[in-house]
């Protein structure tokens, strides 16, 4: 499987006014078990020092690599060369905004959703910390955790075809956090509440169901069933 | 100038920053917290295990509590930590548990009834009591007595992290993110804040702040295959060693976790093992048991290391292009138990290795994963050297590791020591002799240094690179300063070490972009980085004993007679090439749990003379059995916040 790689990836630094956006093309020799992650960090070490990119965890957990690997919204770090052609092209994540080359913030977009949907437990007890904690159903505990996974990588943002039209969309992320607070029971939040943040076109009545969301999500988390669900309840909220 | 103001200012937006930032916030006080990265992909998010706290709320932890908790930390660290602070760490754990619970973190829960579960390669069934449905259950974890280990299935870091960073939003804390901190602000033995990189414009900025908090994790990537984050490059524990003031402790203690994925260094949990996994060699064979028959593959981490790579030397490793490994079986746990408690860990041989592992062993060896040592700090996580510099979480050392960390117990740390350290942080500011009284032109010098330093990267004439000057690092680390260890290689270590750190000062850099530029960031780190490495080589060359994760094949006895103290480094002079070591004795007069056999491999000690005497009044007022017996013992809870001093109720009080 000795392959010659031909890369194509986009070089631009917002910061640097001699720059302008571009391809640039990058060869390298595959070797096995490589990931896009080793990929890029050869091309960075031995022909490109100044390409920026984003990785932290390189396990697939901490959703910092999303980028478009031939068109498509995935996580770099788990990506093997041998699952792509020869040529792979490489392009930042669209609708956010770009740092420079591959690295986008999409960490800013992401704060700013949780602070507009309040992605947090709603509850105005203080909880006496010496004492046994209140019991929880354990279905209903790994059901949360289900949709907890989410690691904010903005893949399904990308994918979106509502958050191409529509700056403020909350996209995928965003609904399956309103479905995630909905079924906690710490959540002291009401359907009406819930409204309140998500129940007009920038939130679950923007989404046109195109469903790319649920095609490139990394964690396959439940997305389609979610807006469904959140829909669902804020029509009934909404009346 | 650029000057921004806070009461507290926090780096590192992990779990152990934002505990702190959140707890001081709640106390009244102005806080920021800056992050190299989006907070929420912090390291903290990789952990999967869990955290250990003696809820004894499942079948297996019947009869848990602090004390055990205490007795399997202090044994873990090979009695190399502080036992006042593992007392305190105990007992704030249960209660780290259950504030994450009550605000948001879906904790597995105990299921009544019967489930069956693996314990030894065989399938037990167990009986859960209806007392006890709902409430949070635990796994087994190595080097513990008890089932202690909270989880939410193996993404527990992800699932905490996420929770504090939403707190942390809903508490209006500001994280300010892809900022680096360049230098600490310093005068007189007093900390005033730090000199800030933004990541993205460029931008230097000076930061002053009642209070600087380093929370910034490890050092475990300056090795040259870690499971460590990309970030997690000693900077933190390298900017306080460059106030030449603020020490660092126990560097020398590194942890490789048994079973990171071969060759990715990807770690799978130590819940594998925890639930039931075996580890087998090439053979197929389980061997743990011919080595540590009690514990099997669930001894201390250290040790199931160290047994792994002498299987290896053996000739007993699976050979592939990477090298030796072995292999974790976790096929014994079936399918439809990995699908819902080990899905990372599937995820993982999916992605990474194109195994299922229901089907197939996993290759795995043993790998950089853990820093013990760090920034010294006294129990309250300050430094005793340099007022107002705060340190928690895995780039400090109050103490709770020693020479070895338990599984389970530096997430638990993360939360446990924000709790704390953010409420004497809170009491430290509201001491008006602390008010701020930094002169603009201070914080103007240490800008402009470090502005200067940067021009001269750009303009640098030097052919050093950078790149090649980090592998070596990295390999020599691998290869003189691992799991074995001996005086030749470290020798040899220390030496090449620092010509690589003269040579690194004459690295320069070609792309001229002032705000994102990798290349620039590698070279203003990569001489920190060195120290750090240095700093390791050299606290492993002098401790000439083995204790918890460092080991000497030249030294392979534990010598309590004369390495029973914890390494200090600091660094003189910007000129310099080594640190100044020196050392901190532990006190075994006032140990609760005096020096011990850990019961591993052969008992090979060197006695402290004062243990025995110890050990005798220790076993005189235990048995008298006071009903202070704590108190008697090693008092701790005088040193804790009062609102934390509570007894931790458990289902045996509340059902007598």
């Amino acid at each position: 499987m000795k392959r010659t790689l031909n890369f194509n990836i986009f070089r631009y630094n917002p910061q640097d006014p001699a720059s302008h956006p571009h391809m640039e093309a990058y060869t390298l020799q595959e070797t096995a078990g490589m990931t896009l992650f080793i990929a890029l960090n050869q091309i960075r070490e031995l022909q490109a020092p100044s390409l920026a990119f984003d990785f932290v965890c390189r396990a697939g957990v901490c959703g910092s690599c999303s980028m478009l690997i031939n068109g498509r919204p995935r996580l770099a770090c788990r990506t093997l060369t041998e699952s792509l052609p020869d040529t792979i092209t490489l392009l930042p994540l669209p609708t956010f905004e770009l740092i420079a080359d591959l690295s986008v913030n999409s960490g800013k977009w992401m704060r700013a959703m949780s602070e507009r949907l309040e992605t947090w437990v709603h509850s105005v007890e203080e909880t006496d910390l010496d004492r046994i904690e209140l019991p929880m159903d354990p279905d209903l505990a790994e059901h949360i955790y289900e949709l907890d996974r989410c690691i904010e990588c903005g893949c399904c943002v990308t994918a979106c075809g509502t958050a191409q039209m529509r700056e403020d969309f909350i996209g995928a992320v965003g609904i399956n956090k309103i479905a995630r607070f909905k079924a906690d029971p710490r959540d002291q939040r009401n359907d009406q509440d819930y409204y309140a943040v998500v129940g007009d076109d920038d939130g679950v009545f923007g989404c046109m169901s195109l469903l790319g969301c649920q095609d490139v999500c990394p964690k396959e988390l439940s997305l389609q069933t979610q807006i469904a669900y959140i829909r669902r309840k804020m029509a009934f909220a909404g009346l | 100038m650029k000057l921004i103001y806070t009461d507290v200012l926090v780096i590192g937006g992990g779990l152990a920053g934002m505990r702190t930032a959140i707890g001081v916030k709640r106390r009244g006080l102005d806080t920021l917290v800056l992050s190299l990265v989006p907070a929420k992909r912090s390291h903290s998010v990789a952990a999967q295990g869990g955290m250990q706290a003696s809820l004894a709320n499942c079948v297996k932890a019947a009869g848990d509590n602090e004390d055990i908790h205490f007795q399997d930390t202090v044994r873990g660290s090979d009695w190399g930590c502080d036992q006042q602070v593992a007392r305190m760490f105990t007992h704030m754990a249960p209660k780290a548990v259950r504030e994450l619970a009550a605000w948001g973190v879906p904790w597995n829960r105990v299921r009544k009834g019967e489930h069956e579960v693996v314990i030894n390669g065989q399938r037990v069934t167990l009986t859960a009591p209806a007392k006890a449905h709902g409430l949070i259950t635990a796994r087994d974890f190595g080097g513990t007595k008890k089932w202690r280990t909270c989880y939410t299935s193996d993404g527990t870091g992800h699932a905490m992290l996420y929770t504090l960073g939403d707190q942390a939003v809903a508490a209006s804390i500001p994280v300010e993110e892809r900022k680096e901190a360049m230098a600490l602000i310093h005068d007189q033995g007093r900390c005033y804040g730090a000199v800030v990189r933004d990541l993205i414009s460029g931008e230097l900025s000076a930061y002053l702040a009642k209070a600087t908090v380093m929370a910034t994790g490890g050092y475990g990537r300056i090795y040259g295959v870690s499971t460590n984050a990309i970030i997690n490059e000693g900077i933190g524990q390298a900017l306080a060693l460059e106030t030449g003031v603020a020490r660092l402790a126990n560097m020398e203690a590194v942890q490789f976790h048994p079973t990171a994925i071969v060759p990715a260094g990807i770690l799978v949990t130590e819940g594998c093992r925890g639930d039931g996994g075996l580890l087998r060699d090439k053979d197929g064979h389980r061997f743990m048991p011919d080595y540590e028959p009690d514990k099997k593959e669930l001894a201390s981490r250290d040790v199931v290391s160290r047994r792994m790579a002498e299987h290896m030397r053996k000739g007993k490793g699976v050979a592939s292009p990477y090298g030796d490994h072995l292999w974790l079986d976790i096929t014994v746990l079936g399918e439809a138990h990995i699908n819902k408690n080990l899905r990372e860990v599937k995820d993982i041989c999916q992605y990474f290795l194109g195994i299922d592992p229901s089907k197939e062993w996993i290759p795995v060896r043993p790998t950089q994963h853990y820093s013990m040592g760090g920034i010294r700090t006294d129990y309250r996580g300050e430094s005793p050297w340099l007022s107002g510099l705060f340190a928690c979480g895995e780039v400090a050392c109050w103490d709770m590791h020693g020479f070895n960390r338990l599984g389970g117990n530096s997430v638990a740390e993360t939360v446990v020591s924000g709790m704390l350290v953010s409420e004497y942080i809170a009491d430290f500011c509201q001491k008006p002799e602390n008010d701020l009284t930094v002169s603009t032109h201070l914080a103007a010098e240490f800008l402009q240094r470090e502005t200067d330093k940067l021009k001269r990267l750009f303009t640098s004439s030097g052919d050093e690179n950078a790149v090649a000057i980090r592998k070596r690092m990295e390999q020599i680390l691998m290869e003189k300063v691992g799991l074995f260890r001996n005086g030749e290689h470290l020798r040899e270590a220390v030496e090449e070490l620092q010509q690589l750190l003269i040579r690194s000062r004459q690295i320069s850099v070609a792309s001229q972009a002032q705000g994102a530029n990798p290349e620039l960031v590698l070279a203003y780190r990569l001489p920190r980085m060195l120290k750090i490495a240095i700093g390791i080589a050299l606290g492993a060359l002098q401790r000439t004993e083995s204790r918890g994760a460092h080991y000497r094949e030249d030294h392979p006895e534990r010598n309590d007679r004369d390495w029973l103290n914890r390494t200090l480094c600091h660094w003189n002079s910007e000129d310099d090439t080594l640190p100044v070591l020196d050392y901190e004795p532990l006190d075994v007069n006032t140990m609760e749990l005096p020096p011990g056999f850990r019961g591993y491999g052969t008992k090979n000690i060197i006695e402290h003379p004062a243990t025995e005497a110890r050990q005798t009044q220790v076993d005189r007022i235990t048995e008298a059995a006071p009903s202070d017996l704590n108190e008697q013992l090693m008092p701790f809870r005088h040193l804790l916040p009062e609102k934390y001093r509570g007894d931790n109720e458990r289902l045996e009080d509340s059902n007598p």
